[in-house]
């Protein structure tokens, strides 16, 4: 189907085909597993069980109203499922912020080793060493390529790992005694994860204003430091989320450690520097790593992630609990007793284990001279779609970007098409959108984050796209804009109908 | 570099269309004294086969639980997962999807969040639940935080039975950045915003709820139950009288893979879920009026509130929910309950084994798949002798005692070669 179908052809289409399965092509209408023929057996063959008498003290539990299918219903289920998906081995996935790049099957292969996959984390050490010596090397590997020493794998995603670094830094100043210092600076283009991450610790959030120039100024640094009495840090992610490097980063991280505060930097966007330049060395005292962006390891559709905290040697006995230190030959994880100063455990038992494995694996496959690649061709490839669409889309900031450009629908606003239809005709024309909305600090914000696993002819062939979508509306050919998508799965979803009336689980009509 | 698909020619044709004469010229905003001088002090790239040398060899190094008998527990634990699981969380489209805010090219991940939501629905017995924490330790204390929202003017976080150590340190850690706020044991009083009770307790002594529950209708406390088994739910009854259910559900469908990825879940009240933290997936239709999926309620979350947002939880645990809900598929209304009593068997001829070793007594008289045993000798000790000669018997806790858990893996042969080894030990 193209996109020069009539828009009512279409619904037509979808109208007519509730004749059978409601099935056309290779599109499938599937139902919920609770809406399927109760088999009767299920899915599993397990062995009878021998009805000894319950030694659980209480009664059984009776029927629960679950659905019962067999094996080959499951897996068809699944399977018709996943086809409604768009993911990054599909297709280019130019989601800026979110660093969607190729996620390598050796990552999966290796993590999935038995002595791996099924060691329990309560064993005696000297029965995994293995797994240890897995995060021993992480932790070295993310120090070194941070710059920053202290490294704590536990964090079990991005926003846990901020969580990570705001209390290490609000351990480091109680045990100064800086009960002062409660104000954390945040820029207005910060990720939402940031301000709702200091406010967790207990901090108040003062914002610095960024819209004009897109980085952060000495200027209004220095004004929302003020004296810096009871300012406690700044969260900044650099390059920030307008894909821009904050030019006087050196300068502002100065002022900030004068006025002894700390800086925590946000490893959302380290693909543009990893391999080649160091958080460590412009300033930064805490810094998470995102190992689903930056070291491949596959988003899952929302999951698991991983964000490990790297940190300069001061902060270093703050950091949660546990990290693996090493005792002469021997691996062991280093707990309360070993970091008496630590801010305690965030999570369960070691951490993401199974994606430091996925990670380490990436790592070794690029070494050193591939990861310093890795960041050339990031920021190659998003210089290159700068280039190639900034004359027919506002750039509201001078380049060079890092590893994302920013572009905003001003010219296209004009003639009423706006970026949500942008993104929704992307997605008619076989993209995923880039990040839409974000930043928040100008209206109609399009942030494109290629990767560096992105080809030349992918580049050239979304740009035309691009083009294409800017010239229509040039045109004022803007009415199928307001209707895309119109091929996909499903046409745009009533969200606040969802919201309204929330239905949030299958129940029994 | 095989991930890297850019070619010598390629990049000098775009660095020409930029207008730069080198890559370098881009990061010009960069200060110098940042850049690497080189390369990083690391190992250089190595290939595919080398690679899964060096790991494959690394792995080795690891006793895992199909290396010999195996008992540990102690909130995760060694189950069978069918192979159709692992296909199908290894399927691109579900892999290396990203969250879904496109709904129109999501609905494969919505769908299947959908089903997760009313599996722990309904093996909770509690109205709704969310897409899923990073695990049972902080979704502990995430629902000690909600009841904090839901009860503003109270201070107290009251933890009823043995709860977990790992969640009881977690919950002491989130509690720590909250000044006012204290975590107490014992019973509820008018300044407590929650009780938290875990069933089967750390010790394996599943809990009836009516206590609790009365005690919560006195106060006003809300009723957190943790459930860390999550198999148990197939045998035990439903904590359907409680506010708040929230644990791990790592046992159905996920590996115990050295701790993690594993799967925190969330479900409560109706009433209560403005309050919920994490994502939610609900229905809805699209503009032809089919029926299809959305993440909603967004008005909870950190990208739209910000400082203000219920929780700073954003990507969660999405595949491991999938992993679930496949597993879930696969074991039905009656698998799961088959499930379910093959544990508690187990654990009855495990207890039954190892009662009958001179010296060792069963502590529990009522257990779902996990009980506390003493010992005549140091547990920690024992535990590392029996490593040695290839059993994983269990955890140590203070002194004499150890905990021991059994599955559907637990074979007869496990048992009596425990207790053989047992005998020559003690």
């Amino acid at each position: 189907m193209t996109a020069e179908h009539k828009i009512e052809d279409v619904t037509m289409l979808h109208k007519q085909n509730d004749l059978a399965d409601g099935n056309r092509g290779l599109h499938y209408e599937e139902n919920l597993l609770w809406e399927k023929e109760r088999s009767d057996e299920p899915g599993v063959d397990l062995p009878k069980p021998a009805g000894t008498k319950l030694r659980t003290g209480l009664s059984e539990r009776g029927d629960i109203g679950l659905p019962q299918v067999s094996e080959p219903q499951v897996v068809r289920h699944f399977v018709r499922l996943s086809t409604l998906n768009y993911s990054i081995d599909s297709g280019f996935f130019p989601l800026g912020s979110c660093t969607m790049k190729h996620n390598p099957r050796l990552n999966e292969k290796v993590a999935r080793y038995a002595g791996f996959a099924h060691a329990h984390p309560l064993q005696p050490a000297k029965t995994v060493q293995g797994s240890l010596r897995v995060m021993y090397e992480l932790q070295n590997w993310l120090g070194e390529l941070t710059g920053l020493p202290g490294v704590c794998l536990s964090p079990a995603a991005g926003a846990h790992g901020e969580l990570a670094g705001m209390m290490t830094i609000a351990r480091a100043h109680e045990a100064k005694g800086n009960t002062h210092k409660r104000v954390v600076l945040v820029p207005d283009s910060a990720h939402g994860t940031n301000p709702a991450t200091a406010a967790i610790c207990g901090f108040t959030i003062k914002v610095i204003p960024t819209k004009e120039t897109g980085r952060l100024t000495v200027e209004a640094f220095k004004e929302a430091l003020g004296d810096g009495h009871d300012v406690a840090g700044m969260m900044v992610t650099n390059p920030n989320t307008c894909g821009l490097f904050e030019t006087d980063i050196l300068e502002i991280s100065k002022l900030l450690h004068d006025a002894g505060g700390y800086f925590y930097c946000d490893g959302a966007n380290f693909n543009a520097l990893v391999g080649k330049i160091r958080p460590g060395d412009f300033g930064v005292d805490v810094m998470h790593i995102n190992l689903h962006k930056t070291f491949s390891t596959p988003h899952g559709g929302g999951g698991p992630g991983s964000g490990p905290i790297c940190v300069t040697e001061e902060l270093a006995p703050f950091m949660p609990v546990p990290v693996v230190g090493k005792d002469g030959d021997d691996y062991k994880l280093l707990y309360e007793d070993d970091m008496p100063e630590t801010l305690g455990r965030l999570r369960g038992f070691v951490g993401q284990f199974g994606m430091h494995v996925r990670a380490l694996s990436y790592m070794m496959s690029h070494g050193a001279d591939g990861l310093k690649q890795v960041s050339e061709d990031a920021v190659l490839n998003a210089n290159y779609l700068l280039s190639q669409l900034k004359d027919v889309f506002h750039v509201p900031y001078d380049g060079p970007c890092m590893h994302e450009c920013l572009l905003t629908d001003k010219k296209q606003k004009e003639k009423g098409v706006e970026t949500i239809d942008i993104a929704k005709a992307l997605t008619e024309y076989g993209y995923h959108p880039m990040t839409v909305y974000f930043p928040l600090v100008l209206p109609g914000t399009m942030l494109i984050e290629p990767t560096e696993t992105e080809s030349l002819d992918a580049l050239d062939r979304f740009v035309t796209t691009m083009k294409t979508i800017a010239s229509d509306v040039e045109k004022g050919d803007t009415e199928k804009y307001h209707n895309f998508p119109i091929s996909t799965p499903r046409r745009r979803l009533d969200e606040v109908r969802a919201a309204r009336q929330p239905v949030l689980r299958w129940k029994e009509a | 570099m095989r991930y890297l698909p850019q070619t010598k020619n390629s990049r000098a044709e775009m660095l020409k269309a930029i207008g730069v004469k080198d890559v370098d010229a881009l990061y010009v905003d960069v200060p110098k004294e940042a850049f690497i001088k080189g390369l990083a002090d690391l190992p250089n790239h190595m290939g595919e086969l080398e690679v899964e040398r060096t790991l494959s060899s690394y792995a080795n190094q690891n006793h895992a639980a199909p290396d010999g008998p195996f008992f540990l527990g102690a909130g995760v634990y060694y189950h069978h997962i069918p192979s159709t699981v692992d296909y199908i969380i290894q399927r691109s489209e579900f892999l290396t999807a990203y969250t879904p805010y496109q709904p129109e090219i999501a609905q494969g991940t919505l769908t299947a969040v959908f089903e997760f939501q009313t599996f722990i629905a309904q093996l909770t017995g509690q109205d709704i639940a969310n897409a899923s924490m990073y695990d049972g330790a902080t979704s502990t204390a995430e629902a000690a935080l909600m009841a904090l929202r839901i009860h503003k003017k109270r201070s107290k976080v009251c933890v009823g039975n043995a709860l977990h150590p790992d969640y009881r340190a977690v919950l002491d850690t989130y509690m720590g950045n909250h000044e006012h706020v204290s975590v107490f044991e014992g019973e509820p009083d008018e300044d407590t915003a929650c009780v938290i009770v875990q069933s089967p307790d750390f010790f394996g002594k599943p809990h009836a709820y009516d206590k609790w529950r009365k005690l919560c209708d006195e106060t006003g406390a809300l009723l957190i139950v943790v459930i860390n088994e999550i198999v148990s739910l197939g045998l035990l009854p439903a904590p359907d009288v409680a506010d708040i259910v929230c644990g791990e559900a790592q046992s159905v469908g996920v590996p115990m893979g050295f701790g993690g990825p594993h799967l925190g879940f969330f479900a409560c009240r109706e009433q209560f879920v403005r309050q919920m933290p994490g994502r939610l997936v609900g229905e809805t239709v699209d503009a032809d009026g089919r029926r299809g999926y959305v993440l909603t309620l967004n008005t909870r979350e950190q990208h739209i509130r910000r400082e203000k947002a219920t929780s700073n939880i954003c990507t969660n645990q999405g595949l491991m929910a999938l992993a679930f809900t496949v597993h879930m598929g696969l074991l039905g209304e009656g698998g799961f309950h088959r499930l379910a009593r093959l544990n508690h068997e187990a654990a009855c001829k495990l207890a039954d084994a190892v009662a009958a070793v001179d010296g060792v007594s069963v502590e529990n008289e009522t257990f779902f798949n996990e009980f506390t045993v003493t010992l005549p000798k140091d547990a920690k000790t024992v535990v590392d002798t029996l490593a040695d000669k290839g059993i994983i018997a269990g955890y140590a806790l203070d002194g004499n005692k150890m905990l021991m858990a059994a599955t559907e893996m637990t074979t007869d042969e496990h048992i009596a070669a425990l207790v053989t080894a047992l005998k020559e030990v003690l």
